[in-house]
């Protein structure tokens, strides 16, 4: 088990399937995390935007649910 | 006389478009083939959806990597929202994702015709506005719906001819005339168009643009059709600002009645 001042992993929700990521974690280092660095994504965390200019601040709860979204063929 | 010209630029907001065709970039078998119907059909403006990305490290290239934002105007549309919140929340994450103030507004309001939700796309439109979003607005062939839409501000209209993906053609043409009487933002025909001479009904009612994407992306050969529908398009509003003959019911002989021989 961690020691009092490592951060618990925390339980969290990406594109609608269960994830444990490190606590202290922000989105930008979650994206990173998942190889999503470089790509042209939106997210939206808890139902709310989060701008590209606010990544490396956004910090990540326990229970959030992240929603990580690309641009596909539409009409 | 007047050169012959199918280069007629329009404007949507501070926009200036030559292509009077946009096209959706949905059921393309590959990339290749989105980006050589593209190509085929003269678009500029292309749209684009929004979706989960694949969390699968191996995952190949993605649409903007093939449909490069720098050479087209990517539009990004809210298809699938149901609710205007959920189409707001998607159209500030297009703005997010490409950098763009464009969005196609779509709220659903019926699974199996996929007509808009008038009352919920004027909502969305209207929270959309105050943000500063250029508000391209998916909507039912109703004029006063069409006419609150661009009191609102909405540079431009988008009425659908017939249901998303039907390829039924131009089934309005009479709302679409009152449309576009009563209008007086561009009037962009979105959905319906089934083959080549569709759009060029559209374009000859005086339709400023049509914005097509299964018929172009489910045609047998795909590349070929987005051709056909670029000259239809061109052919439709040149045949429009040209002019039509009126109809008659009986005949007008083309050849002189003078000097026929007596045989």
């Amino acid at each position: 088990m961690s020691s009092e001042t490592a951060s618990p992993a925390l339980r969290i929700s990406i594109n609608g399937d269960p994830h444990s990521v490190p606590g202290g974690m922000t989105v930008a280092g979650l994206l990173s995390e998942l190889g999503m660095a470089e790509r042209r994504i939106a997210v939206a965390r808890n139902g709310e935007v989060v701008p590209k200019s606010s990544f490396d601040k956004a910090g990540i709860d326990a229970g959030d649910r992240i929603e990580i979204l690309e641009a596909v063929g539409g009409g | 006389m007047a050169a012959i010209t199918t280069k007629d630029p329009f404007q949507i907001g501070n926009r200036t478009f030559h292509s009077r065709l946009i096209i959706g970039s949905g059921k393309y078998a590959s990339f290749e083939e989105n980006l050589a119907c593209a190509e085929a059909s003269g678009a500029e403006v292309v749209t684009v959806a929004l979706r989960r990305v694949n969390l699968d490290p191996a995952k190949g290239p993605s649409l903007l990597d093939v449909l490069s934002p720098e050479r087209f105007t990517i539009l990004p549309n809210t298809a699938g929202c149901y609710t205007a919140e959920e189409a707001v929340t998607t159209a500030r994450l297009g703005r997010e994702l490409l950098d763009t103030d464009l969005v196609k507004l779509e709220v659903i309001g019926d699974e199996r015709t996929l007509y808009p939700d008038v009352a919920a796309t004027l909502e969305a439109a209207e929270t959309l506005l105050a943000e500063g979003f250029t508000v391209l607005p998916y909507i039912t062939d109703d004029p006063v719906a069409c006419q609150r839409l661009a009191a609102m501000g909405c540079p431009a209209v988008m009425p659908l001819a017939a249901p998303i993906g039907s390829g039924m053609g131009i089934r309005n043409p009479a709302s679409l005339r009152i449309i576009l009487e009563t209008v007086e933002v561009p009037v962009i025909v979105d959905a319906g168009v089934g083959t080549a001479s569709d759009a060029a009904v559209a374009m000859e009612l005086g339709a400023t643009a049509v914005l097509m994407n299964t018929a172009i992306a489910q045609a047998k050969q795909p590349e070929p059709m987005a051709h056909a529908m670029r000259m239809a398009v061109e052919a439709g509003r040149l045949a429009y600002t040209s002019g039509r003959m009126p109809m008659r019911l009986y005949a007008s002989a083309s050849s002189p009645l003078d000097g026929i021989a007596r045989l």
